[in-house]
């Protein structure tokens, strides 16, 4: 049971993280598909610095320099999504895709090249990351406590405050629900688009990260993140782009997840014999289902997903 | 002056426009490979990023060529007809995302046909494209009857189909390995007869009439789009689906058609690979195969056109399975996956640059005719 609520805790905590960074992008009105490249590039950030930080260096300085690596990743490949849908008018979709596939792709290249660099023999694309991960890390008793859980409980209050209580926030709002009458007002649609989209990646990356801590100390790069920013995807439309719904469908979703890594531990669930394939499919036939009930009155923001265009009324 | 307007006419033309879009699109692609590999190691990179271009040109020996040449072919084959099923999605306005895993369904339904009921080929091939046709449909019913996003509903599927499958086909594995046993071994009748191709490539047996078949299939969707009238509905649905409804067009049927045929075009080409007998279903694959993700790459790199398909799914396929040539002590083969994620991202940008170019022979057009006006007077 303990395990469980530690499990569905950090995947809630990926999940609300994720589904925040493509709620800010998606009320600014673009489209982030990418979340799930994010991620990759978003871990391998924070697994490189792992990996490379002194053994010697002190918690905190470890920690802070983990996730501002993992940040700054996100935010430079989200850059890619920023400058094609805002700059060039790109389909969203279609970018989306791209930096899904280039994601993964190029987290391979750069991981195989630094492994084959330090030892020609190493041709795998595993990052070991076991010390420096232990920072994060706090035993309770049996339950192994991750500084990711408050962190993520954090987001999502500051990402209720500057959506609904600040300047900011409503003008990102507005520019993705009428672009044209934030812009007449004197909003600068396109600076406030660039922001959303730096504000989801630099979410996305630091899911990423806590999507690789959570339970194992090396991570293979070709596996990417396992549609775990799809999953985000579901939980932020679930969460009809409101922070605390978003909260609260992250906890629903994160415990379907943890349940296949932990059913056989539950008499009656390991009593039904089901394959664990079964529950590696739930999290995602549960979106589907859930998906159906809601789409029909979505509350997206009005706008996503259409390039702005300054001479069209 | 005259010559001038020529050429602006011969710049104005869309066919040439989406060549050249499309060419300099690859070019880009492979000039970031390039620096990639630069980056890696500046030694070998010029050597690796001809051996990705050369693929199977890297044997000496004719009849190496011949054969990997027919390699190729099959899986660019299976490739085409996944980017057929993203195209012909994206012309009423939909993103198949969903051919990865419409693909598995395909190869699900054909194997375990070929190997549990011990089918003949056509039966397996009709039951792949059945069973991807459903998995598209209920993406498209949910779309039409419920409004879920094509996309997420698409990627939940991905998933929902790679683990289905691999249960399915666990019951057909072979005893001590991951993978499904080979069809030659199990039933010879579920393997597509090749006709005397495999003579042509070296006697290479993987290349059968599938590939053909799918260049068809390629003609026919181009008939369906031009020149029917369901074609026509799909195509105005995609443009405005208010203004087809409005104009008595059953806006969500040809939805959920849409998305039938979609998915069934993934499954035939699952169908097609599979069997042929030239790879076997890993049962505990834990990632959706690339081939329906890389469909939206050749999809895209073709302009859109059913015909132009065919050269780009030829090609991002030639350039997949070059990357296996690269020298491996310094590179690794997803160079080539990175390659093809970067010419999908190009191709995202040729319509903002395709509008500048018009909008600028435009102003010179009004220009010269101002000119020409003032010349007069």
């Amino acid at each position: 049971m303990l395990l469980l609520i530690q499990y569905t805790l950090i995947f809630a905590s990926v999940l609300a993280i994720v589904a925040i960074g493509g709620c800010f992008s998606e009320h600014g009105g673009v489209i982030n598909i990418g979340l799930e490249g994010i991620m990759v590039i978003g871990a391998l950030g924070g697994a490189l610095m792992m990996k490379f930080l002194p053994g010697t260096m002190a918690a905190t300085a470890v920690m802070i320099s983990v996730i501002l690596a993992s940040l700054l990743a996100g935010i430079v490949f989200s850059m890619f999504l920023g400058v094609a849908a805002i700059n060039f008018n790109a389909d969203q979709t279609l970018v989306g895709t791209a930096i899904n596939l280039l994601g993964p792709a190029a987290a391979v290249v750069i991981v195989r090249a630094i492994n084959t660099a330090q030892n020609p023999d190493n041709v795998s694309s595993t990052v070991a990351y076991g010390h420096a991960k232990k920072v994060f890390i706090v035993n309770i008793g049996k339950f192994e406590f991750n500084w990711f859980m408050p962190l993520a409980f954090l987001v999502l209050v500051c990402a209720y405050i500057v959506l609904y209580k600040t300047k900011f926030g409503l003008r990102l709002c507005a520019c993705g629900e009428h672009p044209q009458a934030a812009d007449s007002v004197g909003i600068n649609v396109y600076r406030m688009r660039y922001a959303g989209v730096i504000i989801s990646g630099a979410l996305g990356g630091l899911g990423g990260l806590i999507y690789i801590t959570a339970g194992v100390s090396e991570w293979k790069f070709e596996n990417g993140v396992a549609g775990f920013g799809f999953l985000a995807l579901a939980v932020m439309i679930f969460g009809q782009w409101k922070p605390i719904n978003i909260g609260l469908t992250a906890l629903l979703f994160g415990m379907f997840r943890a349940l296949s890594n932990v059913y056989t531990g539950f008499d009656t669930l390991a009593a039904l014999k089901l394959p664990s394939t079964v529950y590696n499919m739930l999290p995602y036939i549960i979106s589907l289902i859930v998906l159906v009930f809601v789409s029909k009155k979505s509350r997206a923001p009005k706008a996503e997903g259409i390039p702005y265009d300054k001479g069209q009324r | 002056m005259n010559k001038g307007s020529k050429k602006v006419n011969f710049l104005r033309n869309s066919g040439f426009q989406t060549v050249t879009a499309s060419l300099i699109c690859i070019v880009l692609g492979l000039l970031v490979g390039y620096v990639v590999l630069l980056i890696i190691n500046p030694k070998g990179a010029a050597e690796a990023i001809a051996a990705i271009l050369k693929n199977y040109l890297y044997y000496p020996s004719p009849t190496a060529v011949m054969k990997y040449l027919g390699t190729t072919l099959v899986k660019a084959s299976a490739l085409l007809m996944c980017s057929l099923s993203v195209l012909f999605a994206y012309k009423a306005g939909l993103f198949n995302i969903g051919a990865a895993g419409q693909y598995v369904v395909g190869a699900g339904a054909a194997l375990y046909f070929g190997l549990k009921l011990h089918m003949p080929w056509y039966v397996c091939i009709v039951a792949a494209a059945a069973a991807a046709a459903v998995t598209g449909g209920i993406s498209g019913a949910l779309k039409a009857y419920f409004n879920v996003n094509e996309v997420i509903s698409c990627i939940m599927l991905n998933w929902i189909s790679l683990y289905c499958v691999n249960m399915l086909l666990t019951r057909a594995k072979e005893q001590s390995a991951p993978y499904t046993r080979p069809l030659s071994s199990v039933n010879k009748g579920a393997l597509i007869p090749t006709f005397g191709l495999d003579k042509i490539f070296a006697n290479n047996g993987f290349v059968t009439i599938g590939v053909p078949l799918a260049i068809m299939t390629a003609f026919a969707v181009w008939v369906v789009l031009e020149k029917t009238k369901f074609g026509f509905e799909l195509k105005a649905t995609g443009m405005n689906k208010h203004a087809a409804q409005y104009c008595g067009m059953r806006y969500r049927r040809n939805i959920i058609l849409t998305m039938m045929t979609a998915g069934s075009l993934a499954g035939l080409g699952a169908g097609i690979f599979y069997l042929s007998g030239i790879e076997q279903w890993m049962v505990q694959q834990t990632s959706v195969p690339a081939m329906g993700f890389n469909g939206i790459a050749a999809a895209f790199l073709g302009g859109l056109n059913p015909i132009g398909t065919v050269f780009s799914s030829y090609f991002i396929q030639h350039i997949t399975s070059g990357g296996s040539y690269v020298d491996k002590t310094i590179y690794c083969a997803q160079i080539s996956d990175l390659i093809s994620a970067f010419i999908i991202y190009c191709c995202g940008l040729v319509l903002f640059f395709k509008i500048r170019l018009n909008r600028w022979l435009d102003d010179k057009e009004r220009h010269a005719a101002k000119t020409q006006k003032g010349g007069g007077a």
